[in-house]
């Protein structure tokens, strides 16, 4: 009877230790502005919505630091620069209420917006603008933040206004400036991030949530919404019970399969992802350093039917490293450069001495379903020309490791984006020294393009040998380009105002209950 | 005393060579943290940097042996990736955690010893094959897809839970305990049909051993042997087995946790290796470490009282 008394009384003051430290152990941190964050548990008030992301903002929190896709998407609705984006793909300005430019093109000249106001309610001026910018152009550890700022020759404040000087012309400049402005001499960017966006950062919870809130004080059209919620969830399964449930309103970046079986209580809206997806080639190995071998892969595979079969149709083909979105670039008929053609795609292998087909390896980051299907598909394409493909799941660390860093690779299909809106984000890594051409393209050519168009300083001209630059990819068959995925958002009937921008962001300012 | 100390001396030993082991292993997968962080916009001067502010320059003994030291001395170190005290990170998930355990060891305990009880003393029955093909169908189905099953069932038909809504612990206590009995059933469902599989096949050789028929045939009734000296008898291996089942409860909920998108362990776990996270990953890893090394130290402790034959030397 006392054994049992003893164990019973262990029993009780163990589950009551847990009672008492589940009370204790509050799970968020305290916001930034130093209130403690109410957290409803299940009840939800009307204005405020729940965003599943798939990814926790894993990074940092410091817009300066942070290079995820994912982290930016969210918290480009904290930040902002002197210029911000539109849906159109325009910029205008933001932090700035207007600029001029210099005759000779090398002066930019911005006047501040007045009664701009960070999330702590200190006002923004021009010293903090220059901090920021020098924060991104500093050189000290070898490259800038923001590599093109390294053609920045001062930044000086006077009054409201911030005078930027650079080495040359830069057509691009602008495009850089919408890295986010914050308060000088703030330490904790990192972990209680402060700008001037329209929503202000609340808490975060380790790969649980992350709160926002309407930033009253914001200088623009307010938010509608009074705090948005965005809840991580990894697995597909959860994402699709959670929206049923009715415990998230949107989420963007569904699959076509999942999104069709929301139709009932969600507008399934439609955008792209801004993204270059393709077989990634390895031109500095074998068999893949033989331009007949490359074209005869761009032969074989057919993006109509990669889109068709992986991706209900949903998608836009693509035939070099430019997506839609970028209408000045992006030329429609790149997409036909090479009509599906198994003949042809033959014919080059035995060109090339591989009358056989030979085996090769498909490395495809294992998180990313979307490019995990479109291998599948192309496996089997290939297979129509004698060539075995082995798909090969890594996990994205060890992707960046050894295929983007390491470049010890033979293939893999992934999607690249543009860090900003200009051609040279995508571009720029094709030249044969650039430190992030991890398919080791090699074409002197391209090379004399690229160095042509950053040296050119009329925006058409620009343009134009861009557009070359293009040309000269799809030509070489540097990569099998595929498509541009499209972009399906479930969002909660109700929503309403959601835009879509030509860069990876999801702008939440604009949604509103109808 | 000694017994005590013995065993404690054991469980710290076992949980350094365990978290040495997830060390050494965490250092042969390939990337680490400040590739991960700065993804496609590495460049070697910029890794060189963060490395050197992470501190992931330094040698791997160094940075081990670092570690331990902090360990001993209650600094679990910082996040790289959050950059927040690893304690303060994980101290609430480690809570969530902790209640979805015992709430799902509560519930295999409390539904198996009846159910394998019920299930001998009616062996042979017309009940008794069905019983076995339910118990065999149990077993065999994982537990994320009894999750997604429930989930799906309860919460989206019947609607007594909203999956993906997790109340905070601290916020709304009952809530957070509702939500989590669901995820607990997810993760019991196997481990009590193995249990009462096992409790089951145990009771049927007991009572076939001598002195259950010498008390029979006494004149001692079924039931009174049964439960008096055949169920004391029999309880030993599933006491061992419940202990093990905390190693498997702990497993599965990392999964099942994603399933139900519970913010314990299991997901800043996982979330924690795939980010090179190595503070974080040592920390977790050493907890459920403990917690299960613990729940096999109770077993032993629980078997030598219900059985002193199981006693060692050198205990008073």
């Amino acid at each position: 009877m006392r054994k049992k008394l003893f164990s019973l009384l262990l029993l009780v003051s163990l589950l009551s230790a847990v009672l008492c430290g589940c009370k204790d152990g509050s799970t968020e941190r305290p916001s930034a502005d130093g209130q403690e964050p109410a957290i409803g548990s299940t009840g939800k008030t009307a204005n405020e919505i729940t965003v599943g992301i798939a990814q926790d903002l894993d990074d940092s929190l410091d817009p300066h630091k942070a290079v995820a896709a994912g982290t930016k998407e969210v918290m480009f609705n904290v930040f902002e620069g002197l210029m911000k984006p539109t849906p159109d793909g325009d910029l205008i300005p933001a932090v700035a209420d207007h600029y001029e430019l210099s005759e000779d093109k090398t002066t930019y000249t911005f006047t501040l917006r007045e009664g701009v106001q960070f999330h702590n309610g200190e006002p923004v001026d021009a010293g903090d603008v220059v901090y920021s910018i020098q924060r991104c152009a500093d050189d000290s550890e070898g490259e800038p933040l923001v590599p093109a700022l390294s053609a920045v020759q001062s930044v000086t404040a006077d009054g409201a206004t911030v005078t930027i000087t650079l080495d040359q012309p830069n057509t691009e400049f602008l495009s850089y400036l919408t890295l986010a402005i914050l308060p000088e001499g703030y330490d904790q960017q990192d972990t209680a991030p402060v700008g001037t966006g329209p929503f202000k950062f609340v808490s975060r919870a380790a790969q649980d949530n992350l709160i926002l809130e309407r930033f009253d004080g914001y200088w623009g059209a307010p938010a509608y919404l009074d705090r948005v919620t965005f809840k991580i969830m990894e697995n597909a399964d959860s994402i699709m019970v959670s929206l049923q449930s009715g415990a998230v309103d949107l989420v963007a970046h569904m699959g076509s399969v999942q999104a069709a079986q929301l139709a009932d209580t969600f507008n399934i809206e439609e955008g792209t992802m801004n993204l270059v997806q393709a077989l990634y080639l390895n031109n500095a190995e074998k068999p893949f350093d033989d331009i007949r071998v490359r074209q005869a892969l761009c032969y074989a595979v057919d993006k109509q039917n990669i889109i068709d079969i992986a991706f209900s149709g949903y998608g836009h083909p693509i035939g070099s490293s430019m997506y839609p979105a970028f209408g000045k670039y992006f030329d429609e008929s790149l997409a036909n450069r090479y009509t599906p053609d198994l003949e042809k795609a033959k014919q080059l292998l035995s060109d090339a001495g591989y009358p056989n087909g030979f085996s090769m390896t498909i490395t495809v980051p294992s998180n990313y379903q979307p490019h995990i299907d479109t291998a599948q598909v192309i496996v089997n394409q290939l297979a129509q020309i004698g060539v075995t493909a082995e798909i090969q799941l890594v996990e994205w660390g060890t992707w960046l490791s050894d295929v983007y860093a390491g470049r010890q690779f033979q293939s893999t299909v992934v999607g690249v984006d543009a860090s900003n809106m200009t051609a040279r984000a995508l571009l720029e890594r094709f030249v044969s020294t650039a430190g992030n051409n991890f398919i080791n393209y090699n074409n002197a050519d391209y090379d004399a393009l690229f160095e042509q168009a950053v040296t050119t300083f009329d925006d058409a001209g620009q343009t134009a040998v861009y557009k070359q630059m293009l040309e000269n990819l799809a030509e070489n068959a540097a990569n099998v380009y595929i498509q541009d995925l499209a972009d399906l958002v479930a969002v909660r009937k109700g929503l309403t105002g959601l835009r879509f921008y030509p860069i990876y962001v999801l702008d939440l300012s604009t949604v509103r209950y109808e | 005393m000694k017994y005590a100390a013995k065993k404690i001396a054991a469980m710290l030993l076992t949980m350094v060579i365990v978290s040495l082991l997830a060390f050494t292993a965490f250092s042969l997968i390939s990337g680490d943290a400040a590739e991960i962080m700065l993804g496609t916009q590495a460049t070697p001067e910029r890794l060189a940097a963060l490395r050197a502010e992470l501190g992931l320059d330094r040698p791997l003994p160094a940075r081990y042996v670092s570690w331990l030291l902090g360990f001993f001395t209650g600094d679990l170190g910082v996040s790289i990736q959050y950059k927040q005290p690893v304690w303060d990170l994980i101290a609430p998930k480690v809570l969530v955690t902790l209640c979805l355990s015992l709430l799902c060891f509560l519930l295999i305990t409390i539904v198996s010893i009846p159910l394998g009880l019920w299930s001998a003393s009616r062996s042979g029955g017309a009940l008794d094959g069905l019983g076995t093909v339910v118990n065999q169908l149990c077993m065999a189905v994982p537990s994320f897809f009894t999750g997604i099953l429930l989930s799906w069932g309860f919460g989206i038909v019947l609607k007594w839970f909203m999956p993906g809504s997790f109340p905070a612990l601290g916020a709304d206590f009952p809530g957070a305990v509702k939500y989590l009995f669901f995820a607990a059933a997810a993760i019991a469902v196997p481990r009590i049909a193995m249990a009462v599989r096992m409790l089951r096949g145990t009771i049927l050789t007991e009572m076939r051993r001598d002195y259950v028929r010498t008390a029979i045939s006494r004149g001692a009734a079924r039931r009174r042997v049964l439960y008096r000296h055949v169920l004391k008898n029999s309880l030993a291996p599933v006491v061992t087995f419940l202990a093990q089942t905390m190693a498997e409860i702990v497993a599965a909920g990392i999964v099942v946790e994603q399933v139900f998108l519970i913010p314990g362990l299991g997901r800043m776990l996982v979330a924690s290796i795939s980010n090179r996270d190595y503070p974080v990953v040592q920390a977790i890893v050493v907890i459920l470490a403990f917690w299960v090394v613990l729940a096999g130290t109770a077993a032993d402790i629980i078997n030598q009282r219900v059985d002193p034959r199981l006693r060692l030397g050198g205990d008073s």
